[in-house]
């Protein structure tokens, strides 16, 4: 069988999680296997992940951070053909620890379903979306950590039998705080993404960007030199040392597109270019731009936006 | 205290990256290497704690000769001294486990490494040690005190914050926050100096791999872009809608 890691937040699901059991079901198809889901035992609603999938469902007391986590499920490997994780926060310190714990072998920031099973061989980012690296996971337990908004969702009922289960495992830090803005849409995983840099002056032409955000259901995100100067938090830092995104819609406004910012957003399915400079590097990785004043565009595009919002 | 900064040798962040003809590698001519960015904040925050609370650095990396002008870098920045596995990196579980058998052998109360590298795009081998190791790691730290035998480390995590604290020995995988872009250090002619006289020594690595680079590509070209007018952004909303089916 094909384990997946089923994270949630909060009792909920997060989509990349979906976006796992989808994964999972892809791949387990064509092993001609079954997919087993892991899940905390107390995220509501269990059952959902049927639709994208998963043949048995176990529900147990996770640990509270990726290592922990890791340690539960290397004691779940009996009948496991491989194992997928979303590349979450969370995912990103999971996977590595479990490959460790089980000396498997793991492809990070992977971008694509198996081509093959036997071994498993997967697309993976690399040199920051500059490459693309074809890799085998040749010896030991295939470990898949796949990039959020890669691979999609697909519903494709699977059995969804809930088990319940447990397996120990202890977390090695403690937590003393946690703190998540509330209703503001986590920018790794984000299906659209409203980012601004330098040419928006100051922080207080902020508003506009979030107005956009929140029209668009966006996540907010700016250049490094706008975060460097503290106009914005570093965790909305996109570009080659910051996050890495990969949504359907990346929405560029007053940057320039420096090779370091367009290595971290050029894997976005779509890229809108705003910018007064038509000599601007930005327009040669965009699918789409405009030659004009950000504090004159971005408005318009608020307005056309709610109109088309209130029409369709 | 004892701290082992992971360094990892890169091409520069604004390298053209190409692959060789038969697509089975980088191809390094006329690419440069830097320090990776985001060890350069975890070697500056170990300065910090050298500074504060007196401290012995060293640097590491896993990699063949070709590697050891960055590991001279890192000393001219204020590193104390540094090793280098010598092992073809082709794996992060191999690196791992070669930088565990160093560890090993010698005491280290924090080992630091960047949360990712900028050439493969891992982010594996600091969660890999600190699993091999059975000590605690938090990663993309932003933030790290230490008092005595603990650590207080905040780290980002999907849309915010969290903060631990655990026991020394422990694994930091960290970025840009550990300290600020402002803080960061170049070498300065006297560093550059003494980095030539301060210890490299060479240890052999592990070989072997559990994955295998089959190949490496580039992403296809963009198709040109299409320009709309800035009075019509009517005319954007709809191709967003329509053609690329983003909205
Ligand atoms: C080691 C290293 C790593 C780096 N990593 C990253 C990274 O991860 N991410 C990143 O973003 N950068 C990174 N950089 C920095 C990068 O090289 C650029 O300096 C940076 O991306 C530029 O940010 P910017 O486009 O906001 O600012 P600028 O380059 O100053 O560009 C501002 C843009 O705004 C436009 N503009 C001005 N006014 C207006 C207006 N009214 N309306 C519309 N447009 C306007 C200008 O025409 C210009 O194109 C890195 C650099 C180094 C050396």
């Amino acid at each position: 069988m094909i384990l997946v890691f089923v994270e949630s937040w909060n009792n909920q699901f997060k989509k990349a999680s979906f976006e796992a059991v989808s994964y999972a079901r892809k791949w387990a198809d064509m092993a001609g296997c079954s997919v087993k889901a892991v899940v905390s035992s107390g995220a509501s609603n269990p059952e959902s992940l049927a639709q994208y999938g998963a043949d048995s469902i176990a529900t147990l007391d996770l640990a509270a951070t990726g290592p922990g986590m890791a340690g539960q499920l290397s004691t779940m490997m009996d009948g496991v053909q491989g194992v997928v994780v979303a590349g979450t926060a969370v995912g990103k310190t999971l996977a590595p620890t479990l490959a460790a714990l089980i000396d498997g072998a793991l492809s990070t920031n992977t971008t694509s379903t198996p081509s093959s099973v036997g071994p498993v061989v997967v697309e993976r980012g690399a040199f920051s979306s500059k490459g693309i690296e074809t890799i085998a996971l040749s010896e030991g337990m295939p470990i898949v950590s796949f990039v959020p908004n890669a691979i999609g969702i697909e519903e494709k009922a699977g059995a969804g039998a809930i088990e319940s289960g447990s397996a120990s495992g202890t977390d090695k830090v403690a937590v003393s705080e946690v703190s998540v803005a509330s209703g503001k849409v986590a920018l790794p995983e984000a299906e659209v993404v409203v980012s601004a840099g330098r040419g928006l002056k100051g922080p207080e032409n902020w508003g506009m960007i979030e107005e956009l955000a929140e029209v668009l259901g966006a996540a907010t995100a700016c250049s490094k030199p706008v975060s460097d100067i503290g106009w914005r938090p570093h965790s909305e830092h996109v570009g080659q040392t910051g996050i890495q995104v990969n949504p359907n819609l990346y929405i560029a406004i007053g940057i320039s597109g420096a090779i370091q910012h367009l290595a971290g957003v050029s894997a976005s399915k779509t890229i809108v270019a705003i910018n007064t400079d038509p000599e601007a590097p930005f327009f040669k990785a965009a699918d789409y731009g405009i030659v004009g004043d950000a504090f004159d565009v971005v408005p318009r595009l608020i307005e056309e936006l709610r109109a088309f919002k209130a029409a369709n | 205290m004892n701290i082992l900064v992971c360094i990892s040798h890169v091409p520069d962040t604004t390298a053209k990256i190409n692959f060789t003809a038969d697509g089975s590698a980088l191809d390094p001519a006329g690419v440069q290497f830097v320090i990776n960015p985001y060890d350069e904040f975890g070697l500056t925050k170990a300065l910090h704690i050298k500074e504060a609370q007196g401290a012995t650095i060293t640097v590491l990396n896993v990699g063949g000769p070709e590697t050891e002008p960055t590991l001279r870098k890192a000393l001219a920045i204020g590193a104390d001294q540094a090793v280098r596995i010598n092992a073809t990196p082709t794996d992060a579980i191999t690196v791992a486990k070669s930088i565990k058998n160093h560890i090993q052998a010698n005491a280290y109360d924090l080992i630091i490494c960047g949360q990712e590298s900028i050439d493969y795009n891992g982010q594996q081998v600091p969660a890999m040690l600190a699993a091999l190791l059975d000590v605690p790691m938090v990663n993309a730290c932003v933030g790290l005190t230490i008092d005595g035998s603990t650590a207080t480390a905040k780290a980002e995590i999907d849309g915010g914050h969290a903060t631990y604290t655990a026991n020394l020995p422990m694994v930091i995988g960290g970025k840009k926050g550990l300290v600020e872009e402002k803080d960061l250090r170049i070498p300065n002619m006297r560093g550059i100096m003494t980095a030539r006289t301060k210890p490299l020594s060479v240890e052999e690595g592990l070989s072997g791999s559990n994955t295998a680079a089959k190949a490496f590509r580039k992403p296809a070209a963009k198709s040109a872009v299409k320009m709309v007018a800035p009075d019509q952004v009517n005319e954007l909303v709809r191709l967003l809608h329509e053609e690329s089916k983003s909205i």
